[in-house]
């Protein structure tokens, strides 16, 4: 049974990419930024999947494991980066901090 | 071209999950923001099941919506920024709005290319093995070196995590 092209497929995950590259690029709160990332990962994933799907290859579905693993990782870290970051300043503006700035 | 239920429980959740996206980043509260992302990663899971990857669609519901949100929400308490006017400047969005559309162009004419070649998928499965025994025998014989290496990442970031987040660095 023939369902969903996977061109349907590429798509939604392209928009669901391009709205995390909107909200990376345009939200300053450095939470919300985190948050757009992991929908970029997601979309990602999604192309993995569904062309695991496609090819009746399991490599694709391994490496989203992959994915979700550091995506876990990253977003530790990268919300003990923004405690840290309001403790030693107030703000987590991604555009306020400008620590290495010389 | 036969559509199916599972076609339609697809579109419904691409939809679904394309307007909750688009309201994470959107609203102004961010535990507003991380509810709709649990329901993004809700949809993102029915996706992964109507594309007969079961465990990915487990592992989503566990690690992201049970683990990753839980702690966006625990920053989100920890860190207090009610009553703080977050505002953008003019401009950026637009410009970002624009980088994004050429961004698609770029890629829905490679994606244009692609479909002279006919390719579909079937969301039925027609396997003999059950979708987590096959992805643990892949993960335990031919991605064994990578699986360790994951888990020392994870063991990693979590050292890191905790370094970065107390009291005094």
């Amino acid at each position: 049974m023939i369902v969903v092209p996977i061109q349907h497929v590429l798509v939604f995950s392209l928009a669901l990419f391009l709205v995390g590259v909107v909200g990376v690029l345009t939200r300053r709160n450095g939470i919300i930024v985190l948050m757009s990332i992991e929908l970029m990962l997601n979309a990602a994933n999604l192309n993995f999947i569904a062309f695991s799907r496609l090819l009746s290859d399991l490599a694709g579905q391994v490496f989203s494991i992959f994915v979700i693993v550091t995506a876990a990782g990253e977003v530790a870290v990268g919300l003990a980066i923004i405690i840290s970051l309001f403790r030693n300043s107030e703000s987590i503006n991604v555009d306020e901090i400008t620590l290495l700035k010389g | 071209m036969t559509l199916g239920y599972a076609g339609i429980f697809f579109y419904v959740l691409a939809s679904l999950a394309v307007v909750s996206s688009v309201m994470v980043i959107t609203r102004k509260s961010a535990v507003h923001a991380a509810m709709f992302l649990v329901f993004t990663f809700f949809c993102m899971a029915g996706i992964y099941i109507t594309l007969s990857a079961e465990f990915i669609a487990a592992v989503q519901v566990l690690v992201y919506a049970g683990g990753i949100v839980v702690l966006f929400l625990f920053v989100i308490m920890l860190v207090p920024l009610e009553g703080r006017i977050t505002r953008l400047p003019v401009g950026r969005g637009a410009a970002a709005i624009l980088l994004a559309a050429l961004l698609a162009v770029a890629v829905l004419t490679f994606y244009g290319r692609l479909a002279g070649t006919d390719v579909s998928m079937s969301v039925q499965a027609d396997r003999a093995m059950g979708n987590i025994e096959a992805v643990g025998t892949e993960l335990y014989t031919r991605y064994l070196l990578p699986f360790e290496v994951a888990s020392v990442l994870l063991l990693v970031a979590m050292v890191g995590a905790v370094v970065l987040a107390r009291k005094q660095l």
